[in-house]
């Protein structure tokens, strides 16, 4: 009997060494082929041209901090005052639908959005503001979409979380509803919602479709100077590339360098975000 | 079972006292429920009057009452009238926010709000246009002064509020309180998470408050009504029982509901 509890205890903990095994796996392979690639001027260089061996980056990575900001900025634009609204204002029963809505957004796969974005928002762009219509802008959209539901249950969880206690003691001081919440409520939620900031950067670097669809991926990435400009991310280029870059090339190295810049900015944010977390917690 | 009546409680008398609240026929449901059922009592003015009363019995809604703190709750509906001053604070034209400047309140647990204790103070005064520094130094001075906390904090007022203790912290919550220079302070079971010792020294202050303001007490505690409060009002089920002087109410209660809970019969 003691024998057959320690063999499935044993099992267990095999099932559980798996997804450890598989962190550990592609971290490696992700060192081993990318690292060599890495160098200052990977990081710097202003060419992006894989047939003439000319691997710098720069112009990926400033159109994927230009993608990424602008969308988060939206994101927030919309996602707070929605978050406010809901935990602060809404009836019940607009605070579900409202809810529901945002949730199915999450069930959308991103290749839908980004689908919508080609067919419908990249035409927009191209005939009231002009351009090519594929572009930065509508990069911002996409992604503001993409992370707006995760952005707003966050934030809203976290001005839920606010003792009612500092509500009524504000009301009772005399403060308005919207006096307690500018001056007590969305202070007391502020980690929260600036962990939903670092989650919500860390969701729109690391995704990858919906913007690959809209964003242009000019062969030879430049530095963008307007929002209507194509570009590229570091995640398009990879997903763009990897099938014609032949193994072992130095094409495949940079672009497996590319995933550990990725690997290592998102792991960064998602640890800044669990310690902001934490630490409100406390 | 016997209590200690204050002395200087013993030598009051409710006609030496002019009236503050009046509440005439006031009436409160939260929904269907029936919370106040014809609530006519007079609060005099610079005394602590208590509402005492087992849990459920209407006591705290009564309280807020007088600062609409009902209002925020969303089925709450009321008729009838409350009068400060003479005025009726439910009627039309009557200003809520202006009416809860004139009313501080003190609650169950400390809740200082998550700042210094110097913000916690000037909250209040910078919503209500106080801009100046000098003012708004010395009210936070006399404010904390008036709690009986100046000395214990007036080296670290940059500090965190939740880095006193919570006996200091619902001092600090009373001098919040004291912060919009109300008439009235409404405390609503204000020592019932603090520790003996704390509670001693919020009843010493309770006692100094009265000099200069009207003080409403909801306990559940019968011997700190006893200690502290000139007049008691006994609630049971959204009734007043019985309402009069402390010293009444304990010794020679008129109701035989009142009685029972005294003796601790029932409650």
């Amino acid at each position: 009997m003691m024998k057959l509890e320690s063999l499935i205890e044993k099992a267990l903990f095999l099932s559980a060494s798996f997804s450890a095994l598989i962190v550990f796996l592609i971290t490696f392979f992700l060192i081993r082929e990318g690292v060599p690639a890495l160098s200052l001027n990977f990081l710097t260089g202003l060419e992006w041209r894989p047939g003439q061996e000319f691997f710098g980056t720069l112009p990926t990575i400033i159109g994927t901090l230009w993608v990424v900001i602008g969308a988060v900025f939206i994101a927030l634009l919309i996602g707070v005052p929605t978050a406010i609204y809901l935990s602060e204002f809404a009836p019940f029963w607009v605070r579900n639908i409202i809810k529901s809505s945002v949730e199915v957004i999450v069930g959308i796969p991103s290749v839908v959005i980004g689908f919508f974005g080609l067919m419908i928002l990249v035409p927009f762009i191209r005939n009231t503001i002009g351009g090519r219509g594929e572009s930065i802008l509508a990069g911002w959209i996409v992604l503001a979409i993409m992370i707006l539901p995760n952005l707003i249950s966050l934030t809203e969880d976290s001005l839920r979380a606010v003792p009612k206690s500092y509500r009524e003691a504000s009301l009772a001081l005399g403060a308005t509803q919207w006096q307690t919440i500018t001056k007590v409520i969305v202070p007391a939620a502020s980690s929260g919602i600036r962990a939903a900031i670092v989650l919500g950067v860390g969701r729109a670097i690391g995704e990858t479709m919906a913007v690959l669809m809209v964003i242009g991926n000019p062969e030879t990435p430049w530095i963008p100077t307007s929002i209507l400009d194509m570009t590229r991310t570091l995640t398009s280029t990879i997903a763009i590339e990897f099938s014609y870059a032949e193994w072992g090339s130095p094409h495949q190295h940079a672009l497996f360098a590319i995933g550990v810049v990725l690997f290592l900015l998102v792991t960064a944010l998602n640890f800044v975000a669990t310690f902001v977390i934490r630490r409100n917690k406390n | 079972m016997s209590y200690q009546i204050n002395e200087e409680l013993l030598r009051f008398r409710p006609k030496m006292a002019q009236d503050k609240v009046i509440f005439n026929d006031f009436n409160l449901w939260y929904g269907e429920k029936h919370a106040l059922i014809d609530i006519n009592i007079a609060v005099k003015s610079n005394i602590v009057t208590a509402f005492m009363g087992p849990s459920g019995c209407g006591k705290s809604s009564l309280l807020r009452g007088i600062n609409r703190m009902n209002d925020i709750i969303p089925v709450a509906r009321s008729t009838g009238e409350v009068l400060i001053d003479g005025k009726n604070i439910m009627g039309s034209g009557i200003n809520v926010y202006d009416l809860r400047k004139r009313v501080g309140m003190v609650f169950q647990r400390p809740n200082p709000f998550p700042m210094s204790i110097y913000d916690n103070i000037a909250y209040a005064p910078l919503l209500h246009d106080v801009a100046e520094e000098e003012e708004l130094d010395k009210i936070v001075e006399n404010s904390l002064r008036g709690a009986a906390l100046w000395d214990e904090v007036k080296d670290r007022l940059d500090d965190s509020a939740f880095s006193l203790s919570g006996g200091q912290q619902q001092r600090l919550c009373i001098a919040r309180a004291l912060s919009i220079n109300p008439d009235i302070i409404l405390m609503d079971e204000p020592c019932s998470a603090l520790d003996p010792i704390a509670t001693i020294k919020i009843e010493a202050l309770m006692r100094e408050l009265k000099e200069k303001y009207t003080v409403v007490l909801v306990t559940h505690n019968l011997q700190q009504a006893a200690r502290v409060s000139e007049m008691t009002a006994f609630m049971y089920i959204g009734e007043i029982i019985e309402f009069g002087a402390t010293r009444d109410i304990f010794e020679n209660p008129r109701e035989e509901l009142t009685e029972k809970y005294i003796t601790g019969r029932f409650g």
